[in-house]
């Protein structure tokens, strides 16, 4: 099987059909919208274009530019606005565009977004929602193509999703929101225009709570984002060939939820871990520790990382396809995981 | 020194609207002096851990500004922010506690000096990032319209803080979208160490607000009538949908940048601290207070003599308690 399946209570009622990823997000951020009051949306062009990812497409017509702001490209201070507004108790939708852009903005998400509540001792919260599109693949080059989740991850009081299709574009966006915490949404940019079963009514997704998109007994691939279809696609191809991975989607990366990924490395006894962002200092090597920590006796082979090389994104379409992992890597890891044990 | 505003402020109709307004600026400025010097004492006694940057010397601004807010206006503050606080209202009790590292202290003993807030007074914390503070005060400007309310906010920051993108950005940002928020540059003439005339290449940080299409006004910064003066007209126009305003107040801070004690090498000198002393906003406003008869010396005596028994009964507060709970140390990470 190769859908993504929900628990029927995560998908309360309303029709669902094929919808693209950006759609999805977009019905979602809509619904949220009108479910709350207190949410609006700023950022550089989403307003009066759309977003140049057409993410925000027809919003100012249905809500307005009360609710609809374009500011001027200023990282920093379109940040600094949702998390002053997010302690004033508004719930901002800010977006970053390109994830790249995340250095010029990063004192206020790291040090004044997640940590003011610890700080303030707990006085306020900042319900502060942050969009922005990573991952290589359309030869955007170096400072437009990363997926720097790691670095996120890595700061106590930051929430991060990874949607991996439409559905969870939708439902981690609509969850994103509603969170009293900020939560950076990592949309992926190649994914934009995937469809996937949508229902119609709003819906969310709880952040911390994997998913396991195919259930396998021989190898378990924990894949991040766009790496989820990869996975997928590479667990069809060994299939084929009599072995079952099992494929976990995360969906949200900080907090993690290492007890389905336990459980699932358990019952396989080899795990390979692969996302966009490079090798070294990734999830991976995160996910790897804590596996061999609650799980070192169960596994027949050391934890597989794969991951990009360390190194800049490159343009050329020829060096930026040998740089991202793809179907074909993880089946070659999964076969290297089934030869070593 | 001194500019438009206290000109304006010296008129026979501010004198006669003063007497009240004289008595609260030198209770705020006298809270603050206390305050602080008790701080820097805890300091200097190893009582204190951390960093501690003193505020003495620049009382007039917080005062002056802060007494023409009302409590629901939202304020971001500074690195050296305790004046602020206690020009805010924030208690002594929960201000000590937190310097102390104690869990009844503002932050429960998470932020400590640089982190200083109460949300309930409008004090959205002391910041330990030079500027950061002023694209969160555009933030809660921007609250306070997105709702129709008519609070505004005002972002203290530095001489030094405008050499930042954040103070750029959010200078622009809250002319363009027209906020009610209040940009109080406390210049006193040093980034950390580093003196104006090496950090920037003009005399009157106001300067950089006209870029933004943001009027401005000079003030003395040790006249605390001359700054509240201003500001009561800057929070008039902001409340009324005019939008942003850039007041540069000019002062000058009798302690070091960090800490109490003398420095490695003499980046300012004696005699331009004494210069600085010799125009002390809390003598001038009690001269004042005294020559027009607003108040009495003993009237005075007295607001320092109460203000030193809360301070030493607050100090007392702090020591007696706890310290958090090391298995609490998790608390508030996240919400929820």
């Amino acid at each position: 099987m190769t859908t993504i399946t929900e628990a029927p209570a995560l998908a309360p009622g309303g029709t669902a059909r094929k919808l693209s990823y950006v759609k999805a997000f977009n019905e979602g951020l809509a619904q949220a919208m009108r479910e709350d009051e207190n949410v609006f949306v700023a950022g550089e062009d989403v307003a009066g274009y759309g977003g140049v990812f057409r993410m925000f497409d027809n919003l100012l017509d249905e809500f307005g530019p009360r609710r609809m702001i374009d500011t001027p490209i200023s990282e920093a201070a379109l940040v600094g606005l949702g998390v002053g507004a997010a302690a004033r108790g508004l719930r901002p939708v800010v977006d970053l565009m390109f994830m790249d852009f995340i250095g010029v903005c990063l004192d206020q998400i790291v040090n004044q977004a997640a940590k003011m509540k610890y700080m303030f001792g707990g006085s306020v919260s900042v319900p502060l929602t942050i969009t922005t599109a990573s991952g290589a693949g359309l030869g955007a080059a170096a400072q437009h193509s990363q997926s720097l989740e790691a670095w996120l991850a890595h700061v106590p009081g930051l929430k991060v999703v990874m949607p991996s299709d439409a559905y969870t574009a939708k439902g981690l966006t609509v969850s994103a929101i509603r969170d009293d915490n900020p939560v950076v949404v990592m949309l992926n940019k190649v994914l934009l225009g995937s469809t996937s079963d949508v229902p119609e009514q709003i819906y969310g997704i709880p952040l911390g709570q994997a998913h396991t998109a195919r259930h396998g007994s021989d190898v378990t691939v924990i894949a991040l984002g766009r790496m989820v279809g990869e996975a997928l696609a590479a667990a069809e191809e060994l299939a084929a060939e009599g072995i079952e991975v099992e494929v976990i989607d995360p969906r949200t990366v900080q907090p993690l939820d290492t007890e389905t990924m336990f459980a699932s490395v358990r019952r396989t006894n080899r795990v390979l871990v692969v996302h966009e962002a490079v090798t070294f200092g990734g999830l991976g090597g995160e996910i790897a520790a804590q596996i061999q920590d609650a799980a070192f006796d169960y596994l027949d082979a050391p934890v597989l990382r794969i991951g990009a090389p360390f190194s800049p994104v490159p343009f050329s379409p020829v060096l930026e396809k040998a740089y991202v992992p793809d179907q074909a890597r993880i089946v070659q890891g999964c076969r290297r995981l089934l030869e070593r044990s | 020194m001194a500019q438009r505003a206290s000109k304006k402020s010296a008129g026979p109709a501010a004198n006669h609207t003063s007497a009240q307004v004289v008595r609260d600026l030198h209770e705020r400025m006298v809270r603050i002096r206390l305050f602080e010097t008790e701080a820097g004492k805890l300091m200097e006694a190893g009582k204190l851990p951390g960093f501690l940057h003193l505020y003495v010397g620049q009382e007039a601004v917080a005062a002056g500004v802060m007494a023409a807010l009302r409590d629901d206006d939202q304020i971001t503050s500074t690195h050296r922010g305790h004046g602020h606080a206690v020009a805010k209202g924030v208690s002594f009790k929960h201000m000590y506690a937190e310097l102390y590292g104690r869990v009844t202290g503002a932050c429960l003993g998470r932020g400590g000096s640089m982190h200083i807030n109460d949300v309930s007074l409008g004090m959205l914390g002391a910041n330990g990032i030079v500027g950061a503070g002023v694209p969160i005060a555009v933030g809660a400007a921007f609250a306070a319209q997105y709702r129709g309310e008519d609070n505004i906010a005002v972002t203290f920051f530095g001489d030094g803080a405008t050499n930042i993108g954040s103070f750029h950005e959010g200078a622009n940002m809250a002319a363009i979208l027209r906020l009610p928020v209040l940009f109080i540059c406390e210049n006193n003439g040093y980034a950390e160490f580093t003196p104006q005339s090496k950090h920037m290449l003009i005399t009157d940080v106001a300067e950089r607000a006209a870029s933004y299409g943001m009027p401005s006004v000079i003030v003395d910064g040790m006249d605390a009538l001359a700054v509240h003066q201003a500001t009561v007209e800057a929070v008039a126009r902001a409340r009324a949908g005019e939008g942003p305003m850039f007041i540069e107040a000019k002062t000058y801070r009798y302690y070091d940048h960090q800490g109490v004690k003398g420095l490695r090498h003499p980046y300012r000198s004696d005699a331009e601290v004494e210069e600085w002393k010799a125009r002390d906003a809390i003598d001038l406003i009690e001269a004042r207070a005294l020559s027009d008869g607003t108040a009495t010396r003993a009237e005075l005596d007295e607001t320092w003599r109460r203000t030193r028994d809360e301070i030493a009964e607050a100090i007392a507060y702090a020591e007696a308690s706890p310290l958090p709970d090391t298995a609490d140390l998790l608390l508030n990470v996240y919400s929820g």
